[in-house]
């Protein structure tokens, strides 16, 4: 019961951040939704047992990532977005499409008979991640290494200040 | 033994010569160029002189196969020349008389562009006139068929800058194409039923099958194919329509290829293949009635030319209806006599009217003639002959052969009086339009220009040169007239029946003959030459009252042709205009056929099929890449949209196929 | 106790927006956040089912999803910052330079 109250709670407080994502028409607020988002996310997390995973996601996701993106939203400046008219394709194509398959994942979803899901069903201590990710999967963490190396090179290549005989530069 | 006569090489000369003078004969001087092609032509004839000299020594016929040609299943087929009494006939002729004419163009064409050409071209006539006699098996003749029309076209629309001279030649080369249908689809019935082309074997299968009087059979339809082809390439109805065009050339070709040689080879083509139409009464009683209509309808038409050439056009289709005449009724070396001969009068009277168009500076209308023949001494002695010849009056040579033609028709069981009688009054029209136009050319008063060379030539005919007033023509264009005179009047002098006897190994006896020598005609022999002799009275009568009535109403009373023509009014008027037979056709066959082919052929498929085709997948192409190109519109938002797209429809696709 | 629906529902929901962001929006950094919110609903999606099949493995593939969106919003950010730097905006509609 009690399981299933807080996962309506944390599943309410997402769907809200992203629906006020999509609402807002200032970047910042739709970043500052999103870390809304990641908070309850993490909430949720915690619920199946994925405990490092949890503490992963407020961490990294939430306060690296999103505080990137806050950064640069503020670096820029841009301002709120301009109201331009919509696509009549897109409102033609997209909103019932967008109800029907709403529906189809629904009727599948209520169809299924998955069974349940306990409380912290799966612990996921570091130690049993650490052993899978030093062990099976030691590869693609290499791997995944060399592309953090590879983007952050890319990154300062790519955000770097053009040469200084310039005229005006926004900073 | 059979010597090794290298029959080959009469019309291969000739060959050489053209293809000397038609690739280097463009840097040749002029005399450079008529050395080339007299050496070369008369190479061929002095050749055919060796061979006619040594002809009675000879095992005749002689068979000379060249180099292998067709293998083809069951036929075959060879280059391969044929020597007889037939062929020897024609190659003198083709080469002598050609000879002669070569030598008369030297002179006729000394100031024209395309000297060299000229002569190319009459030398390539050459080869292929001699490849079609001298040929021993039917497809070697089509060869030289083929490439006589081909040199015609050549020659007709030598000045081709004429639109007139261009359309002439293509309308001959045409009409002869539609008489060699004929032909060939009896080549094919040839090749089905007798299995070759050989003369020898085709001959020889044909003589095996009975004679078809009860209906049309193989040879009847043989016959009568062989005869289409005839038609076409001898002017005979209703073929005959490119002749008088092909005037429009100059004048030594009109006397070489549409009087002495070219036309007359469908009656060799007929004569070389009496075997077969001895045996189909159907195709020789179809030959005969050709022939006789013809020269009758050609004379009527004769009558009112006013052009000195056309004139000899419409002639040269009448006479040649009396030699198919002479075929149709079994007397096929009569009409190799009459080929003789007409080769020398009717190629006299172009070289004359050559000379004489020459000497006015290019007019050929007769009315603007007259009083020439003090003028132009030469060219009306020999043209006199040459008319006398023609309308048949002892002892010239148009005579013996005319006469021997009518009398067959007369006695042949194939002929009737009627053919005969045809033949007489068509003798009398030639008589009259012939001495017509001696009269108007060389007597009375002179009716043209006062100063010709000044006149604009129609067809460029050596018109203006500079010296003055009307003369008389170089020697080298007279000499050959003169050679040409004296055989008009000696060349009928062998007479037809040694000349029959002479040929009748080749082409049969004629009917007379072959009906005296059956045992029940001896009481009908006498007979015979009673009648022999009133036939040919009557025949020369024929032949003074043309030229009576010729003296008549263009030398005495010169007022009265226009009298007599106004009052025949729409009927002279019809005959003046050919029977407007040209029209005819050009309604019936000629527009259809063009506006058949813009509106179907070009408008239609050409480009609303094929054109239509390519254009419209390239605009297709065009279409569909000018829709599709909106998909590359450089919004980053569309192409968000494109990929959300393809990632559903993968992902519904991993799902409907059950992916794991 | 939930069923495993539920959670893939609010997984799928949470794609669902981050899909329809990515289309609706015209800012390029709301994009950019659009497509961290998808994959955000993944991740949710792969621990859900690591539960449900008792199998860490799940757990250790959301980290490598983490790692690829980190060095994915660095280098993404970085593009926008110089997109900006020439173009003065960050409406996507105006940066359609991207076609022959």
């Amino acid at each position: 019961m009690l399981h299933l109250i807080l996962f309506l709670g944390f599943g309410a407080a997402c769907v809200a951040g992203a629906v006020n994502l999509l609402a807002q028409r200032h970047p910042i607020n739709s970043a500052l939704s999103l870390v809304v988002v990641m908070g309850a996310l993490a909430g949720e997390y915690l619920l199946l047992g994925a405990e490092f995973v949890g503490a992963v996601q407020v961490i990294v996701y939430a306060g690296a990532i999103m505080v990137l993106f806050v950064f640069v939203i503020m670096l820029l400046n841009a301002g709120e977005e301009e109201l331009t008219k919509g696509s009549r394709v897109a409102l033609l194509f997209g909103v019932p499409g967008l109800v029907a398959g709403s529906l189809l994942v629904a009727w599948v979803l209520l169809h299924s008979n998955t069974g349940e899901v306990a409380v912290g069903a799966l612990p996921g201590p570091p130690k049993a991640i650490a052993r899978l990710l030093f062990h099976d999967f030691l590869l693609p963490f290499e791997v995944t290494s060399v592309l953090v190396l590879i983007a952050i090179i890319g990154a300062v290549v790519l955000a770097a200040r053009p040469e200084p005989p310039q005229a005006k530069r926004e900073s | 033994m059979t010597p090794h006569l290298h029959l080959w090489l009469i019309p291969v000369l000739p060959l050489i010569g053209a293809a000397i003078n038609g690739f280097l004969g463009k840097k040749f001087s002029r005399p450079a160029v008529v050395s080339v092609a007299l050496a070369f032509c008369g190479a061929a004839f002095a050749m055919a002189l060796w061979i006619a000299a040594q002809f009675s020594s000879l095992p005749i016929p002689v068979l000379e196969t060249f180099a292998p040609w067709l293998r083809a299943g069951s036929l075959h087929v060879d280059f391969a020349f044929y020597l007889d009494q037939l062929s020897l006939v024609m190659i003198l002729v083709v080469t002598g008389v050609g000879f002669l004419i070569h030598i008369y163009s030297v002179g006729y064409m000394w100031e024209e562009g395309g000297f060299y050409r000229f002569f190319s071209y009459l030398n390539l006539f050459m080869f292929f006139m001699l490849t079609l006699v001298l040929a021993g098996n039917y497809l070697v003749m089509f060869i030289g068929w083929e490439g006589v029309g081909l040199a015609s076209y050549l020659l007709i629309g030598f000045w081709f800058t004429k639109d007139s001279a261009a359309s002439a030649g293509k309308k001959a080369f045409i009409v002869n194409r539609i008489g060699d249908f004929g032909f060939l689809i009896g080549l094919f019935l040839m090749i089905k039923h007798f299995g070759s082309l050989d003369f020898g074997q085709v001959f020889s299968s044909a003589a095996s099958l009975p004679v078809e009087t009860a209906g049309a059979g193989l040879l009847t339809s043989i016959g009568l194919l062989l005869m289409v082809g005839a038609c076409g390439k001898s002017a005979q109805i209703p073929l005959y329509v490119w002749l008088p065009d092909a005037m429009e050339g100059p004048t030594p070709v009109s006397a070489l290829i549409h009087a002495a040689t070219m036309v007359t080879a469908g009656v060799y083509m007929v004569a070389r293949s009496h075997v077969i139409f001895e045996r189909a009464p159907i195709a020789m009683m179809v030959v005969s009635v050709i022939g006789t209509l013809t020269a009758l309808f050609a004379a009527t038409i004769g009558i009112c030319q006013t052009d000195i050439k056309k004139v000899l056009a419409y002639s040269t289709v009448s006479q040649l209806g009396y030699m198919f005449m002479a075929c149709g009724v079994g007397a096929f070396s009569m009409g190799i006599f009459h080929l003789m001969t007409h080769a020398f009068f009717k190629g006299l009277l172009f070289l004359a009217a050559g000379s004489v168009i020459h000497a006015v500076g290019g007019e050929q209308d007769m009315r603007k003639m007259g009083g020439l023949r003090s003028k132009i001494p030469w060219t009306f002695w020999t043209m006199t002959a040459a008319t006398f010849a023609i309308a048949g009056f002892p002892p010239f040579a148009g005579f013996f052969s005319k006469d021997a033609i009518l009398f067959q028709a007369f006695v042949s069981p194939y002929g009737s009086w009627l053919y005969w009688f045809i033949g007489v009054f068509t003798a009398f029209l030639t008589s009259f339009y012939m001495f017509r136009q001696w009269f108007m050319t060389f007597f009375g008063e002179y009716r043209g220009q006062e100063h010709p060379e000044e006149h604009v030539a129609p067809a460029g005919a050596a018109a203006s040169h500079g010296h003055g007033g009307i003369h008389e023509s170089p020697r080298v264009m007279l000499v050959p007239l003169v050679i040409l005179a004296v055989l008009a009047v000696v060349g009928g002098w062998i007479g037809s029946e040694r000349f029959g006897k002479f040929l009748s190994p080749a082409v049969g006896q004629v009917p007379s003959v072959a009906a005296s020598e059956s045992p029940a005609a001896s009481l009908q022999a006498s007979e015979e030459h009673v009648s022999e002799g009133l036939l040919t009275s009557v025949s020369i009568l024929a032949a003074v009252l043309g030229f009576g009535l010729a003296w008549l109403l263009y030398h005495q009373r010169p007022q009265l042709p226009q009298e007599i023509a106004a009052a025949l009014g729409g009927f002279y008027r019809a005959v003046a205009n050919k029977y407007y037979v040209d029209q005819l056709y050009a309604i019936l066959f000629v527009n259809p056929l063009i506006e058949g082919s813009r509106d179907i052929l070009w408008h239609g498929v050409d480009q609303g099929v094929i054109d239509a085709a390519v254009n419209d997948s390239a605009e297709g192409a065009e279409h569909v890449s000018d829709s599709v190109r909106h998909m590359q519109s450089g919004n980053l938002r569309s192409y968000a949209g494109w990929v959300a797209l393809g990632a559903a429809v993968a992902i519904a696709y991993m799902i409907w196929t059950g992916a794991r | 106790m939930v069923p495993l629906y539920y959670y893939l529902a609010l997984s799928g929901i949470l794609f669902a927006c981050g899909v329809a962001g990515f289309l609706i929006k015209r800012n390029l950094i709301t994009i950019f956040l659009s497509i961290e919110l998808m994959l955000n609903g993944v991740n949710l999606s792969f621990v859900a089912f690591a539960a449900h099949w008792h199998q860490l493995s799940g757990q250790v593939f959301v980290f490598f999803v983490m790692v690829v969106a980190a060095a994915e919003a660095a280098v993404g950010l970085a593009i926008i910052i110089s997109v900006f730097r020439t173009r003065q905006t960050l409406n996507v509609d105006q940066i359609n330079l991207l076609k022959l």
